[in-house]
């Protein structure tokens, strides 16, 4: 199916040139990466666009790299990339395991994390990770470069606190400052190439606390935080386990659609939580499946 | 819109093409560029049937521009099989493992990239290499078993 509208295409060799482009086309214009979103998107007539602004050819946006504190992972790193990283793997494993779970390889080695935030559908595998992280995002505008918090990045379904003239340089990790492990679990109609029905980060630190995010069980990506809470400083049992399953209700809200009900997506998120704390503190104490093993 | 010359190495031979800055490299190879092994199934990247090696990693050529393959290398199945059937070819051909064909160009491609990066993968490495390849003929239990006995060799 050929692309029917008509557009511009542009590839700046920096930042600024980036900048200056989107300026010129007051939001007219998108920034492409990978394109696995945006081509489709083109293709159904979703998006209009006077111009893309194809990103690839910014060295600046290559990196993938710790600076200051921080993993920086430029907006041009594919899934792929970072699955093939022995320094996401080492340090953020849980972004490495949801990596993988990404669609296909075809598309991993081409699709970004950054585009993946951008586009912001509900299912998304790369947020509940950067949200156990604290991620931020780093945006370049024509004035001025923004950071925002992963936990302020979702505004709704696709919608990001993206501003049109803006673009993602890079996506932001601080290091954990203690022992941390965790681990996502996702919840498909079968293994392979499929949205996540349900998806859960969870991340455990030496010293008893923990992280939890959940996507595709509500409008937008989000942290746990009433589990979040009961959990921190205790020590895990059944029954408290048992207790953070009867919260789930209370932090997710999802939906019926096409890939399950929302009985099914309730049901089996309180099951992923058990198995995700479980594996988390397993995984704390060197213990538990590697990194990587399906966990459903 | 503007037209643009693009260059790209495709299947090891030096290539120039006038495209729109719409036209989708699957369409470009296809019609422009007479190369006719990767196939439009679902032209929303979902099935794999347009796989080619960008600059030597499988990606889906409904998804990308034509334009942005300009500097790039393209291997298509056309290019991989030159001097004839690779092992894993012959192995795919001994098992009669595909059916109607239309998804093995794909299923080859990305086969021979996971083989390249891993040459003895386990049977779960191999399924999810060729998940995002479907195929509605066979149940894949023929590739994958073609798969495997290359990579024990
Ligand atoms: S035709 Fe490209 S993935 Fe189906
Ligand atoms: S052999 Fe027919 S689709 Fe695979």
């Amino acid at each position: 199916m050929p692309i029917t509208t008509e557009f511009a295409y542009h590839k700046p060799k920096d930042l600024a040139e980036a900048s200056a482009l989107l300026a010129r086309y007051q939001g007219r214009a998108m920034p492409l990466a990978g394109g696995t979103d945006l081509i489709l998107w083109l293709k159904e007539g979703l998006k209009a666009p006077e111009a893309v602004i194809d990103i690839k050819g910014i060295p600046e946006l290559w990196h993938l790299d710790v600076k200051g504190g921080s993993l920086a992972i430029g907006a041009r790193v594919t899934f792929t990339e970072l699955i093939e990283s022995e320094l996401v793997k080492e340090r953020f494993p849980v972004l490495w395991e949801a990596s993988r779970t990404v669609a296909s390889c075809g598309v991993r080695n081409r699709a970004t994390l950054a585009g993946n935030l951008c586009a912001a559908v509900p299912s998304l595998d790369g947020a509940p990770a950067l949200l156990v992280y604290d991620a931020c995002v780093r945006t370049r505008g024509p004035a001025e470069e923004r950071e925002i918090p992963m936990s302020e990045w979702f505004t709704g379904p696709k919608r990001t606190a993206l501003l049109p003239e803006e673009l993602v340089a890079a996506v932001e990790l601080p290091l954990p400052a203690k022992k941390t492990a965790g681990c996502y679990v996702k919840l498909g109609r079968y293994q392979g190439e499929d949205l996540a029905q349900v998806g859960l980060a969870v991340l455990a630190e030496a010293g008893g606390t923990w992280k939890l995010a959940f996507c595709a069980v509500g409008p937008v990506a989000k942290r746990a935080e009433r589990i979040e809470s009961l959990l921190n400083g205790k020590k895990l049992s059944d029954a408290l386990i048992a207790k953070a399953k009867a919260l789930v209700a209370q932090e997710i809200s999802p939906i019926t659609d096409i890939r399950a009900s929302k009985e099914y997506r309730l049901h089996m998120a309180a099951v992923m939580l058990e198995r995700g704390l479980k594996t988390a503190a397993a995984r704390l104490a060197g213990k538990g499946p590697a990194y990587g093993a399906s966990l459903i | 819109m503007t037209k643009a010359t693009i260059s790209l190495k495709l299947n090891g031979i030096a290539r120039s093409v006038d495209v729109e800055p719409n036209d989708v490299l699957v369409d470009v190879l296809r019609d422009k560029l007479g190369v006719k092994s990767p196939k439009v199934g679902c032209d929303r990247g979902d099935c794999g049937t347009c796989t080619v090696l960008l600059n030597g990693r499988t990606v889906r050529s409904c998804l990308v521009l034509a334009v942005e393959a300009d500097g790039s290398e393209v291997v298509t199945l056309e290019g991989i099989s030159k001097d004839g059937p690779t092992k894993l070819q012959k192995a795919f051909v001994e098992r009669s493992s595909f059916q109607c064909g239309f998804c093995a160009p794909g299923m080859v491609l990305s086969a021979t990239e996971l083989l390249q990066n891993n040459p003895h993968p386990h049977r779960e490495e191999i399924q999810e290499a060729i998940a995002g390849n479907l195929c509605r003929c066979t149940g894949y239990s023929p590739i994958i078993e073609a798969i495997e006995a290359v990579s024990r060799k």
